[in-house]
């Protein structure tokens, strides 16, 4: 009986707090038929926060993963002083609101700093442009590679490392031919989060932007302005397709997911 | 010389690891670092290999400096205890990567890989995966992705430390006639003194990261330097104030010269041989006869005794510190 009602209560709440809502977004995108949702997302805005929303994540996962694959060799393999510290700064970006994040890049590459300045003046423009988009996005999705990288760093040991370097292989060629291979699923685990994370990103982005129509706007400030500006269908059919493309990502991850785990 | 390590301190933090060790490998030669765990003896073979760099000291391999040199350019085929299989890459795959690093033909890492996977028994294996093999099965693995560069010398973590007591048997007879066959100049790890005295050529006997003694096995068995090598190497047990061998104790019903009166207080038959416990002097100690010994003395608990160190007796007796 007991199991019963757990499963009930763990379906209601699934189905309050998700199913509805969403089945109901996806209705009222679909309610006209396929048209205006393929109309709505094909409209040159549309099209082009698609675009910026590609830019941005793509530069932010590659930095990201670059970053993530460093940072946890450097945990795992090294002792330094700090590495604590180091170890709890990667997760900030987790306990710090986006909006703050955001907030925080404004101030320090802004025109109103020495540094916004400087950049400005030398042609390059970082906040209200694409540059600070793809510095606020990869703050936000930091820890997503480090954090599945890390554990199966831990579990493979340095054993086969330093196997390799014994029969003759550089750092670089034993990193990969031998711990690339070893961390792979863990890192294409963490690669999908941070994609889905800088795809789905809005408070950073949406200060550092300053959702400039047409120039700045990614997917997730396109939904936000469309409904704010009554045109409910083009809100639903861009939410929707973001929501599907997270879907995809999902499944992506159950795919990659290390065998055993829920 | 193949190896000569002099003067290397090693410290882990504050604690010392390694403290003045000098050790000389002989070429072509079966060694093997023995002592209890923690004695330091996995440090120095991996200051070695390059695998821990020494506080002071020097390693030459074979008449060079290797010291600062770093473990890819040291030339050494290095086992660990746990195998450190590249589980992604197959048997095959395994033992050629020495190969593939040094960018040889094709052909010739077929020829050779083929080679050394039947030295090792595990020709049939090649396309296996190393999760796919016993612990045994990938130990050899292991040694054959070793053996495959040509390593000036080869270097065992207690290569047999993680298999069972059966395997690690079988293995160990296998690992001194692998040995006769490629004569390359080995040094193995090992906590096991009978596994040392078995297969290896020389002993180095480390603890508290010193060399309490280096020698053939048997003269580190019959003329221990101290009383810590004595009891490491095999049985001891006390009598007058000596460290002796049990097997070289001496019973008899009748008083003998030298012979000390005793009381036998219990008689164990292990097998072929009668381990006969005795109370001397108010001291526990025992000795280890023949079957045959102790059936023509009739021993009993209770029955006094005439115990002394067989004059025959070649292992030297230490006074008990």
């Amino acid at each position: 009986m007991t199991r019963v009602a757990l499963r009930a209560v763990a379906l209601t709440y699934l189905a309050l707090l998700l199913v509805l809502p969403v089945g109901l977004i996806v209705w009222r995108t679909f309610g006209a038929g396929l048209g205006p949702f393929v109309d709505s997302l094909t409209t040159p805005s549309a099209l082009h926060a698609f675009g910026v929303t590609v830019v941005v994540a793509f530069w932010a996962v590659l930095a990201n993963t670059l970053f993530g694959v460093g940072v946890s060799l450097l945990l795992v393999r090294h002792s330094f002083p700090g590495k604590r510290l180091l170890g709890a700064f990667i997760d900030l970006p987790m306990a710090v609101s986006p909006v703050v994040v955001g907030l925080a890049l404004v101030l320090v590459y802004g025109v109103g700093s020495p540094l916004g300045r400087g950049l400005a003046s030398a042609g390059i423009q970082v906040i209200f442009s694409i540059p600070g988009m793809v510095l606020a996005t990869v703050f936000v999705a930091l820890p997503l590679v480090v954090r599945a990288v890390v554990p199966v760093l831990q579990e493979l040991g340095e054993d086969q490392e330093q196997a390799a370097h014994t029969l003759g292989a550089s750092r670089w060629q034993a990193f990969r031919r031998i711990t690339l291979p070893g961390i792979r699923g863990a890192l294409g685990y963490g690669v999908v989060l941070a994609i889905a994370r800088s795809l789905g990103e809005y408070g950073a982005v949406a200060v550092v932007s300053g959702r400039l129509v047409d120039r700045t706007q990614t997917m997730t400030l396109f939904v936000e302005e469309r409904f704010g500006n009554f045109d409910q269908q083009s809100a639903f059919s861009a939410a929707t397709a973001l929501a599907l493309i997270a879907i995809v990502i999902l499944l992506l991850t159950k795919v990659l997911r290390p065998k055993g785990a829920v | 010389m193949a190896i000569e390590v002099r003067g290397v301190n090693k410290s882990f933090g504050s604690t010392p690891v390694l403290s003045d060790v000098s050790v000389d490998v002989r070429s072509g030669a079966l060694t093997a670092l023995l002592g209890p765990s923690g004695g330091g003896k996995s440090t120095l073979l991996r200051v070695i290999a390059g695998l821990e760099q020494p506080d002071s000291g020097t390693v030459r391999i074979s008449g060079v400096d290797a010291t600062r040199l770093s473990p890819q350019r040291r030339n050494v085929g290095f086992v660990f205890q746990h195998y450190a299989a590249f589980k992604h890459l197959t048997v095959f795959r395994n033992v050629a990567f020495g190969l593939e690093i040094r960018k040889r033909p094709g052909a010739e890492i077929r020829r050779r890989v083929r080679e050394l996977l039947e030295l090792v028994h595990l020709e049939q294996f090649a396309d296996r995966y190393p999760h796919q093999l016993s612990g045994g099965q990938r130990q050899r693995m292991a040694l054959a992705r070793a053996l495959a560069v040509e390593p000036e010398v080869l270097l065992l973590d207690e290569p047999f430390g993680a298999l069972d007591a059966q395997v690690r048997r079988e293995l160990r007879t296998w690992l001194r006639r692998l040995h006769d066959e490629v004569h390359v100049t080995t040094v193995f790890v090992t906590h096991d003194q009978e596994e040392a005295i078995e297969v290896a050529d020389d002993l180095v006997l480390l603890a508290d990261g010193r060399v309490k003694q280096a020698g053939r096995p048997h003269v580190l068995y019959d003329d221990p330097a101290d009383t810590f090598v004595m009891s490491f190497l095999g049985p001891v047990t006390r009598l007058d104030g000596q460290l002796v061998r049990p097997h070289d104790l001496e019973l008899s019903v009748d008083p003998v010269p030298a012979g000390v009166p005793a009381t036998v207080s219990r008689v164990v038959r292990l097998g072929f041989e009668v381990r006969v416990e005795l109370v001397v002097d108010g001291q526990e100690a025992y000795a280890q006869v023949t079957r045959r010994t102790a059936d023509r003395l009739g021993l009993d608990p209770g029955a006094p005794v005439y115990v002394r160190r067989s004059p025959e007796a070649r292992g030297a007796a230490v006074a008990a510190g």
